[in-house]
């Protein structure tokens, strides 16, 4: 009978270890960003039709040409991209390199969103379908990644680009060969 | 009365006034909402599309899912499965992208292997046990 008893309250043990592990984990914050696992590969090839007459188009060679860039995915529709256009005004004056992917937008949308936020982009592609932003493993606007001078992923930042993130960002862009 | 009644209305009804923000207006991809012609490609594509996760409503399939991704992700997993790719070299296509994360299919690694062998373990040790008390018994 003793035997049983100890076995009893190895059980209950297991159970409340178990419990407490579930209101741990409960309570932890989730994280709701979803990595792309492209970090440190080449860009996939993509070749995109521009996304405003006032910007050339966006192909994947053009992020291979030696220099390091900033890729920026972002829409007109999206709040946090007009929120992070102070941000990308800085980094632009701080001399980096900043390309954009418009995902699902319209020409004149585009236009007005660079009229009204202001216009960062060296070049613009337009991606109706989401299809470059898949091939990235981005899963959300606005995303930005840093692509070194041979055409790899270096760093991906997801959601807006905060005024405290901006060094941290050059720094990227700094490691990747800038 | 009327009063509790109103309020219980206006309540009822906010959800239904949060505004539409951070929504394109484009029209969906081609094969979103349009199925393949052939209805053994089509029957391929949806078995996967309901085994993959839609990244921006976590909870659900791409295949239940209205959001314009979920959306641009089925016109990926169609237009890949009309053009001859196997269903489960377009999982691994989605995988190389967003990690384990977008597929619902459980596949044993060296971090999953665990919840296949606790279950082993347990109706093992569950066997052993019952076993030997129904020994003792007789």
């Amino acid at each position: 009978m003793r035997k049983v008893r100890i076995g009893l309250w190895v059980l209950v043990g297991i159970a409340a270890f178990l419990f407490g592990l579930f209101a741990y984990q409960l309570s932890q914050p989730k994280d709701e960003f979803i990595k792309s696992a492209m970090i440190g590969q080449d860009i996939p090839a993509f070749d995109l039709p521009a996304a405003t007459a006032s910007r050339p188009a966006l192909s994947s060679a053009d992020l291979a040409d030696g220099k390091p860039k900033l890729l920026n995915i972002f829409a007109s529709w999206c709040v946090p991209c007009a929120a992070e256009a102070p941000q990308l005004a800085e980094l632009e004056r701080a001399g980096a390199t900043i390309v954009g992917v418009a995902i699902r937008d319209r020409e004149e949308d585009v236009d007005r969103f660079l009229a009204t936020y202001g216009n960062p982009f060296a070049r613009i592609g337009r991606d109706d379908i989401s299809e470059v932003q898949l091939s990235l493993g981005s899963s959300g606007v606005p995303e930005t990644f840093v692509i070194d001078g041979q055409g790899r992923i270096t760093y991906q930042h997801i959601g807006d680009i905060r005024p405290e993130q901006v060094s941290m960002i050059l720094e990227e862009l700094r490691k990747a060969g800038a | 009365m009327r009063r509790l009644v109103a309020l219980l209305a206006l309540i009822l009804a906010l959800p239904l006034a949060v505004p539409v923000l951070g929504q394109d207006s484009l029209p969906p991809a081609p094969y979103a909402y349009q199925q393949l012609d052939d209805p053994a490609l089509e029957a391929k594509a949806q078995d996967l599309m309901i085994t993959l996760r839609c990244l921006k409503c976590q909870s659900q399939s791409i295949a239940d899912s209205d959001a314009p991704m979920a959306g641009d992700m089925r016109h990926q997993v169609r237009t890949r499965i009309a053009a001859g790719e196997d269903p489960e070299e377009v999982r691994a296509w989605l995988v190389s992208r967003y990690g384990d994360y977008v597929s619902y299919k459980p596949h044993l690694s060296s971090s999953t292997w665990p919840l296949f062998a606790i279950p082993l373990l347990v109706v093992l040790v569950a066997g052993f046990a019952i076993t030997r008390r129904i020994k003792a018994r007789k």
